[in-house]
């Protein structure tokens, strides 16, 4: 591994660099820097609804802009970027090839990222996430709209030739000796996941252009005074988001198949069936979108077939967690940060695994869709699976890539404020949802029991930042002045064969 | 899985499986049994717009911001939006339809105790979203 930050470089140096190091830190910045922007977002939003009426923000409007961008960066800006970067860094090194396959491609793929931040930011769009017409057709003001438009669109090209650049590099540039079967587990996580991205971004691809021109008056697809039909839009976008959800959540589960043997000093309990789980997964993410959509007025049928193909995801997921528990089952677990981040992931996991059945049976759908219930369910998978996944590899790829050792005390704070503050908000938000707050509300009238979770849940969220505080000073702190990490084994696991892939080069600890 | 010749893992998925067949069987039926509209259910159509809920009885009068009925009678709402879309919602009843622009969903329902419920918009339509409410008055029969 390349130790960035222990011999400083000039800073252009690093930014016209193709190599895949350097590429993976380029992403690793960005897509923490963009948490922190998300985050505050998310902060001034919950102080906002800490109680009836208006509090610091001026207006509705204001606040649906803010919900809209915090969504649309922490997805596209942190997580995927997040994703990159520990691709980036871990890929080709698993699959024992110098670099990504294509670097110049790589080195485009990442500097896409910075243009399409700055479009969504400095437009401030209103339309959510979903930017569904015909409210984003006829409602939305411009510029904003255009320009979160735009860098969607660039987004998307940046996803897929990232994602081919992975996918090549897995199938075409492995070791010769390495057989696909014993590739890693997060390298195969990356190759399901980008295998997805590819099937999936181009039809957002075209409902972004289709919606484009909409706006521009040139055509009517989703504008029902013209005939369209916005319903159709709904397809097309989940046709893309549903299975962009399993593009999130599988690299983080790939972090966690890293983390959780070692720091059990234990093998994983089953390398073949976190493959064949993979495989499933990535098949059938794509059978389940219109989950979304049982209250557009969907037919009986349509309701119950993408029921049935949404339950269908259960069991692959649940593999997963199954091969987790049945990893550290008798292993001498080391609770380091990294290895707290994931234990605490798997089980926010599956609290949402469980969510996510009730809101595909379809009866009760129509109690938890699009209120509250809702954003406590996806939150759980972004923040509490996704977000724990990564912040925990965040720290365990700390000394590989720094020379330099976190401090572990801190970690374990932050991992707590974070883990109990998830737990508050999110369990909360689902309650709440039972008892009728819509989603994507600037204000709400004066219920008791309202107020009364609205306030639990803005409390759990200043843990959350206190402990995200703790982690920036952390980080910044001990990149320039931590004690200096034992490259050979950092975490002080011992012993070579908790890293089972590794037995050509025992030694070679950060691969 | 076979090299560790596991029954455990079989059991768990197993179980699971069990688990989702159970809960997707126990949804269909009930989802059936709810779109079931009574034949003598009275027509109410609802008309959403930005950012306020209009209700037109079968006898013509029209309501704004709120919405009369009577207990013990079945209601079939003909949901549908003339801007942007919203979604219907009285969640006290689990009542939840999207308002679609040149589109009519329909939704029943029937009240059955005197009481006052909120009426809300629960998908995102701009500005005044968060506050596009109505009361239902549920009434006893005259
Ligand atoms: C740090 C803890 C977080 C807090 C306290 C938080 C808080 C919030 C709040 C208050 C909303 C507005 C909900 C609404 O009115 O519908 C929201 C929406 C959202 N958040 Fe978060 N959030 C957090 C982390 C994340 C992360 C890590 C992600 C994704 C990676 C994320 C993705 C989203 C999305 C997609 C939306 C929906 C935006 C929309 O409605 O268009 N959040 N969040
Ligand atoms: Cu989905
Ligand atoms: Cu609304």
């Amino acid at each position: 591994m390349v130790l960035e930050l222990q011999k400083p470089r000039p800073i252009w140096q690093i930014m016209f660099s193709t190599h895949h190091t350097d590429i993976g830190l380029l992403y690793l910045i960005t897509s923490l820097a963009f948490f922190f922007m998300g985050g505050a977002l998310a902060l001034a939003m919950r102080i906002e609804l800490f109680l009836p009426g208006p509090q610091i923000i001026a207006d509705s409007m204001t606040f649906n802009r803010m919900f809209t961008v915090h969504g649309t960066t922490l997805i596209f800006l942190f997580i995927l970027p997040f994703a990159s970067a520990v691709g980036n860094y871990f890929v080709p090194i698993m699959v024992r090839y110098k670099d990504m396959a294509y670097p110049k491609l790589n080195a485009i793929a990442f500097w896409m990222i910075p243009p399409a931040g700055a479009l969504i930011w400095l437009g401030f769009a209103d339309f959510t996430w979903y930017a569904q017409p015909p409210y984003s057709v006829i409602s939305s003001p411009a510029p904003a709209a255009d320009m979160w438009i735009f860098g969607l669109k660039i987004l998307g090209v940046s996803s897929v030739l990232g994602a081919i650049n992975f996918v090549v590099t897995i199938l075409k540039c492995k070791h010769p000796d390495l057989p696909l079967s014993k590739m890693p587990l997060m390298a195969w996580s990356f190759l399901s996941s980008q295998l997805i991205i590819i099937v999936a971004i181009p039809t957002f691809a075209a409902a972004l252009l289709m919606l484009l021109t909409d706006r521009m008056g040139v055509s009517g697809f989703f504008d029902p005074a013209v005939g369209g039909d916005p319903i159709a839009y709904s397809h097309l976008f989940w046709f893309t988001f549903h299975p962009e959800v399993y593009v999130l959540v599988i690299p983080a589960i790939g972090m966690m198949y890293e983390i959780i043997p070692r720091f059990s000093r234990k093998p994983i309990f089953s390398h073949s069936s976190g493959v064949f789980a993979f495989i499933m997964l990535s098949l059938v993410s794509f059978a389940s979108w219109a989950h979304h959509m049982y209250a557009t007025g969907m037919s009986f049928t349509e309701k119950t077939v993408f029921m049935i193909g949404t339950l269908a995801a259960v069991p692959a997921s649940a593999m997963h967690v199954f091969n987790f528990l049945a990893t550290m089952w008798g292993g001498r677990i080391k609770f380091a940060t990294p290895m707290m981040w994931s234990i605490g992931g798997i089980a926010l996991f599956f609290s949402a695994g469980a969510g996510g059945v009730v809101n595909s049976a379809m009866p009760l759908d129509f109690i938890t869709h699009d209120s509250y219930w809702v954003v406590g369910h996806f939150h759980l998978f972004v923040m509490g699976t996704i977000a724990f996944g990564s912040f925990g590899y965040a720290y365990y790829m700390f000394p590989y890539v720094t020379g330099r050792m976190y401090n572990e005390k801190l970690g374990q704070v932050h991992f707590i404020f974070s883990f109990v503050g998830a737990v508050l908000v999110f369990f909360t938000q689902h309650v709440l949802g039972l008892f009728g707050m819509p989603r994507r509300v600037f204000d709400y009238p004066p219920f008791p029991e309202w107020i009364a979770m609205n306030q639990i849940i803005t409390f759990g969220a200043f843990l959350l930042a206190i402990g995200a505080a703790i982690w920036l000073g952390n980080f910044v702190y001990s990149m320039g002045k931590g004690k200096p990490a034992d490259m050979e084994d950092p975490f002080e696991l011992g012993g070579k064969y908790y890293y089972p892939y590794q037995s050509k080069t025992p030694h070679h600890v950060g691969y | 899985m076979s090299e560790h010749g596991n029954w455990a893992e079989w059991v768990y998925i197993g179980v699971v499986c069990a688990l989702l067949v159970w809960v997707g069987a126990e949804a269909w039926n009930v989802e059936r049994l709810v779109e079931h509209v009574p034949a003598d259910a009275e027509v109410i159509k609802v008309t959403a717009q930005q950012w306020f809920w209009s209700f037109e009885h079968e006898d013509g009068t029209i309501e704004i911001g709120e919405l009369h009925v009577e207990k013990g009678k079945a209601y079939k709402f003909e949901v549908t939006s003339k801007d942007v879309i919203h979604s219907f919602n009285i969640h006290d009843y689990v009542v939840l339809i999207d308002a679609v622009p040149g589109r009519i969903n329909t939704v029943w329902f029937a009240p059955d105790e005197v009481a006052e419920h909120e009426i809300q918009c629960r998908e995102y339509c701009g500005l005044l979203h968060y506050n596009m409410r109505a009361k239902l008055y549920v009434e006893g029969s005259t």
